[in-house]
């Protein structure tokens, strides 16, 4: 019989006898956790990989944000390449009483080149792919869109000075361009022919401008090499390589947040699978003396128990690969809508990662101690008390650290991030233990109080120190990451809303003409609403610091290169506006009107290197002019006011393209007057801040409410730690019990002082879970909110609570049966 | 005729360092059993006859002195030698009766056969398992099994490969009086059928007396042999 079919039916003896149970699990829930993630990313990676050119609408894509020019078009049909145009901007449409902003979006004839739209023949109707787009005179909108409306097919729109009819329900579009991750205004498609007539291409309008081009691959690459060169700050062109950059972005920090969630599962796993392999090391040293009797070597029982870790590795990570392709299904519900993209079948790589995480995770922390068994001392058949092998803490969690740092390796793909993470991880790790360390020392003096139950309960945590700890870091992490996105997330949302001043302004009117002004303002006072102060806005582009032109790859920071690539609102002011404080050089006097000076705001200055006296020069509408900054401003943001990076005296700008804004507070029950001002201003955009907050949480939630789902497999992970801690100290239980009983101790006296320890141990866990999430809380409140946040009540209780009714309930029932062994078996067996 | 001899020991001698410094457990034991003898090693607690066993067994190693079984220096060969040695030529049966506490009674009398390799291992154990009148009891696992049918599958787990020598250490030492009578009997029957080469160790001279030699120790020497 070869060593291979032995070792197969000692596994299933093993299995059989449910020795292998904690391991199996924990590694299923670490195979699971990565995979789920693993499969949804792929999914949208393949989607981006293969259907690139159709998420782009073509194979080049020039964009810009004034008309596109005629010479383009022809220069593209000289080389023989098809090409379509579209014009995308915010903008208000009607239908009867209601108004909504909506992301429109003009295409011409030929539109899209690749890929294809979808579209219902009515609400909630399934769908079919279509060619082309809306023909003139009518619409597509999504079904969003149509039920805030209350609209269906065949029902009219007003879109600015004209009414279109409603085609058909776009249910998907290839190119569905940037914004859709925050899409906050739904999608309205209609035809470039309908657009002179609306009268909402106004010239200060916020217009993204798009000519796809598809074909010839030499002829593309020929006008890439043309064009390219040649493009000047508000152009640029896409290829596949560039399709759907926001999804691409927000999918690798998402990817990025996911993994990280996964491989705390997959950490705490490991913790379960060395506790489990500890149970498995002391139960089977009498077997490996007893088999070392018989005639086995000691190669053959490395041999024997190697093969039957590899294959229940295998068979874990292929049940746990399953487990984490159904799983996948749940990340799906939660973000394929936030995609917007079809996803087709994931790849074969997370298999293989899932195959890998499993074996390296058991090699890792199971296979290093259980190698020693072999090394047992035969004389142990004769005296129990010999032979036992001394416990590694290096073998047992060093190589398995090793082997998480690998893995952590294959999902970073990045040497430097890798060893981030891990020491980030070890970091959470050791400030849990630190702290459940501190509370086990303060339960000290608790031992000599109480009765017997409680003394010995108590007793039981803090003796079994060791254990404890794990026990309580295990759990406690799993609690951390539910607490964090459950209590601490509220919290903070919550905080931030109230420091909105209660008459922050809640609706914005954005693009009013200037002819407009005193038309809006009588508007207003006619319907009993003090008019607000209306700024003027001049788009304009930043293309020279000093006289030097902006090289966007110079810039420091992201966030300065964010700054540069887009068009600034310029405004002009004669009075410092409230809210904001100069904070160096001085604010202009009314002789210093119509001179070449600005006040920028001092965060913006600071980003861009910025300070008195340098000088800037922008780009409106294709003229030029250069402004020396006078004066730097701090700005109150969060008056939630209409503010400005960039103010000129009055004078310097009115001769460029301008529009208004302005934002006020609106009570609710005043919201009809926004629908009749809109049906008199079509062009007028509305921002309700309310909706909109709403809107941004409502995405959010959703974001959150996946990783809360990737942590369900941490809470898992943590059970499975604090299971097979459990079980570790099972047979020592088991022994204590019978003599404690033989002692005269009742059955009841055990019972509570068991749920008394797990209790115990659960509102500790709990408690160092609350204090963890706590802490990370007020860090990512200060960082990312600047807000000080400090933990409430509802934390620390809500954590207790879990914690001692988890770790209560299970480890009691996991503990029970203790008492139902006889105590004179057990004794004798001993 | 000068039977052939199985077990032998020269000079035998073991030493262990304690908190009180040295303590010998064995010194200078010589002795030589016959193939299909039966030879009990009685003394105190503390005589040193587990030690004895455990070197004889080749399960520890001795300060001085050799041990052979069946002509092979013992302690010439390495851990893994005298393991496959044991494989081959030894049984065992002890006081807690050591089963694999996962397996039934049937694959616990397999497991020696297994590991030999052997294919016809089920076969072989079942009629072993018969031969202990444990049939109805083949797919119990150990926890189900009262002491004496423990001690039952232990004995047929060590008899199942027809081993040269049995080393049984005190065999009846966690059985009542009864029980352990039967166990006995049922030792020395298949001692007999198999003409195995018995080495019991025990304290209990009643037991001791159904060998045919019995030789004492004492303070880790061996007594004048009486017999």
């Amino acid at each position: 019989m070869n060593h291979f079919s032995l070792a197969l039916r000692h596994l299933h003896r093993e299995w059989r006898a449910g020795e292998l149970m904690v391991l199996a699990m924990a590694l299923i829930i670490a195979v699971a956790s990565v995979t789920s993630v693993n499969f949804f990313t792929s999914r949208i990676h393949q989607a981006l990989a293969g259907q690139a050119n159709d998420l782009l609408g073509g194979d080049l894509v020039y964009l810009s944000d004034s008309a596109i020019k005629a010479q383009r078009v022809a220069r593209a049909a000289e080389l023989g390449l098809q090409s379509a145009k579209t014009l995308e901007f915010p903008t208000m449409v009607l239908a009867g009483e209601k108004n909504q902003l909506v992301a429109l979006k003009a295409v011409s004839d030929s539109y899209p080149l690749r890929g294809q739209n979808r579209t219902a023949p009515k609400l909630f109707a399934a769908d079919a792919v279509v060619t082309g787009g809306p023909e003139p005179g009518t619409v597509w909108g999504g079904s969003r869109l149509l039920t805030i409306l209350g609209v269906d097919v065949g029902d009219e729109l007003t879109v600015g000075n004209i009414d279109l009819k409603v085609a058909a329900v776009l249910t998907s579009e290839p190119d569905q361009s940037e914004g859709v991750l925050l899409n906050i205004a739904p999608r309205l498609l209609m035809h470039t022919d309908d657009l002179p007539a609306t009268g909402l291409v106004q010239p200060a309008s916020r217009i993204v401008y798009r000519l796809l081009l598809a074909g010839d691959a030499e002829a593309i690459g020929q006008i890439r090499q043309e064009w390219e060169p040649k493009l000047r700050p508000g152009e640029s062109l896409l290829d596949v390589q560039d399709a759907r950059p926001e999804v691409r972005s927000a999918l690798k920090r998402g990817e990025h947040f996911l993994a990280l969630a996964a491989l705390v599962s997959v950490l705490l796993a490991g913790a379960a699978v060395a506790m489990a392999t500890r149970r498995f090391i002391s139960r089977h040293l009498d077997n490996c003396a007893i088999m070392r009797c018989l005639g086995a070597e000691q190669a053959m029982i490395t041999r024997l128990y190697l093969i039957q870790m590899v294959v229940l590795g295998l068979l874990a990570s292929v049940v746990g690969i399953a487990v984490g392709y159904l799983a996948q299904w749940g990340l799906m519900f939660f973000l394929a809508p936030l995609a917007g993209i079809a996803l087709p079948a994931p790849s074969l790589w997370p298999v293989a990662l899932g195959l890998i995480t499993g074996m390296v995770t058991l090699l890792g922390f199971a296979v290093p101690p259980i190698l020693q068994l072999k090394d047992v001392s035969t004389l142990r058949v004769l005296r129990r008390d010999l032979g036992g092998l001394q416990a590694n803490a290096l073998t047992a969690y060093g190589i398995g650290i090793l082997a998480f740092m690998v893995l952590v390796l294959f999902q970073a793909q990045n040497l430097k991030l890798a060893a981030a993470i891990v020491g980030g991880l070890l970091l959470v790790l050791l400030m849990l233990a630190l702290v459940a360390g501190g509370l086990l020392l303060l339960l000290r003096p608790l031992r000599k109080k109480g009765g017997a139950a409680w003394r010995f309960g108590v007793v039981n945590i803090s003796r079994r120190s060791g254990h404890s700890l794990v026990q309580m870091v295990g759990f406690g992490v799993g609690l951390m990451a539910l607490l964090l996105l459950a209590v601490v997330r509220g919290d903070l949302l919550s905080e931030w809303e109230n420091r909105l001043p209660a008459d922050a302004p809640n609706r914005f009117l954005i693009n009013i003409q200037p002819d407009q002004l005193e038309g809006v303002r009588d508007f207003l006072r006619a319907e009993g609403v003090e008019p607000p102060l209306l700024y003027p806005m001049v788009r304009a582009r930043l293309e020279q610091i000093n006289g030097k032109p902006i090289v966007p790859g110079e810039l420091k920071t992201d966030r300065a290169k964010r700054l540069v690539a887009r068009e600034f609102n310029l405004s002009w002011a004669e009075e410092v506006q409230s809210g904001n404080a100069v904070v160096s050089g001085s604010w202009w006097q009314p002789g210093d009107h119509g001179k070449s000076i600005i006040s920028v705001e001092q965060s913006l200055a600071k980003e861009l290197g910025l300070g008195l006296g340098d000088t800037l020069t922008y780009n409106v509408a294709g003229q030029l002019f250069t402004a020396k900054i006078s004066s730097l401003r701090r700005i109150d943001w969060e008056s939630f006011k209409a503010n400005f990076f960039v103010v000129a005296p009055p004078g310097l700008l009115d001769k460029y393209p301008v529009n208004y804004i302005t934002g006020f507070y609106l009570p609710a029950e005043q919201h009809a007057v926004l629908n009749r001002m809109v049906q008199q201003f079509p062009n007028i955009m509305v921002l309700d801040v309310a909706t909109i907050l709403n809107q941004v949480r409502d995405i959010i939630e959703q974001v959150i409410m996946a990783v809360e789902f990737v942590f369900i497999f941490t809470v898992l992970a943590g059970l499975m730690v604090m299971y097979a801690t459990i079980h570790a100290t099972l047979d020592e239980r088991i022994r204590e019990a019978a003599v404690l009983r033989t002692l005269g101790a009742r059955r009841s006296q055990l019972m509570s002082s068991i749920v008394l320890e797990y209790t115990g141990l659960g509102l500790l866990s709990g408690l160092v879970g609350a204090i963890a999430a706590g802490i990370i809380g007020m860090v990512i409140a200060k960082q990312l909110f600047d807000l000080v946040y400090l933990p409430g009540p509802a934390l620390w209780l809500s954590g207790m609570l879990v914690g001692a009714i988890g770790v209560g309930v299970a480890g009691t029932l996991g503990t029970r049966f203790v008492l139902n062994q006889p105590p004179l078996k057990t004794l004798r067996g001993a | 005729m000068t039977a052939q001899i199985v077990v032998n020991t020269q000079n035998l001698h073991k030493r262990v360092m304690s908190p009180e410094g040295e303590l010998t457990l064995l010194q200078g034991v010589d002795l030589s059993i016959a193939a299909g003898e039966t030879v009990a090693i009685v003394g105190a607690s503390g005589s040193g006859k587990s030690t004895l066993l455990g070197l004889l067994a080749g399960l520890d190693e001795p300060t001085e002195g050799r041990v052979s079984i069946g002509g092979q220096d013992l302690f010439a060969l390495d851990e893994d030698g005298r393991a496959r040695l044991r494989g081959e030529k030894v049984g065992f049966v002890f006081q807690a009766f050591q089963l694999l506490p996962n397996l039934t009674a049937l694959e616990n009398v397999m497991l020696p056969l297994e590991l030999a390799g052997r294919h016809d291992a089920r076969q072989v154990a079942e009629g072993v398992l018969q031969r202990v009148e444990l049939t109805e009891r083949a797919s119990h696992y150990p926890k189900q099994l009262s002491g004496g049918e423990q001690q039952r599958v232990a004995i047929a787990r060590a008899f199942a490969p027809h081993p040269q020598v049995l080393f049984a250490d005190e065999p009846t030492g966690n059985l009542d009086h009864r029980t352990g009578e039967r166990i006995i009997d049922l030792l020395f029957q298949l001692n007999a059928e198999q003409g195995t080469t018995l080495v019991l160790v025990t304290h209990d001279l009643h037991l001791a007396a159904r060998c045919q030699r019995q030789l004492e120790l004492d303070e880790g020497q061996l007594q004048a042999e009486s017999s």
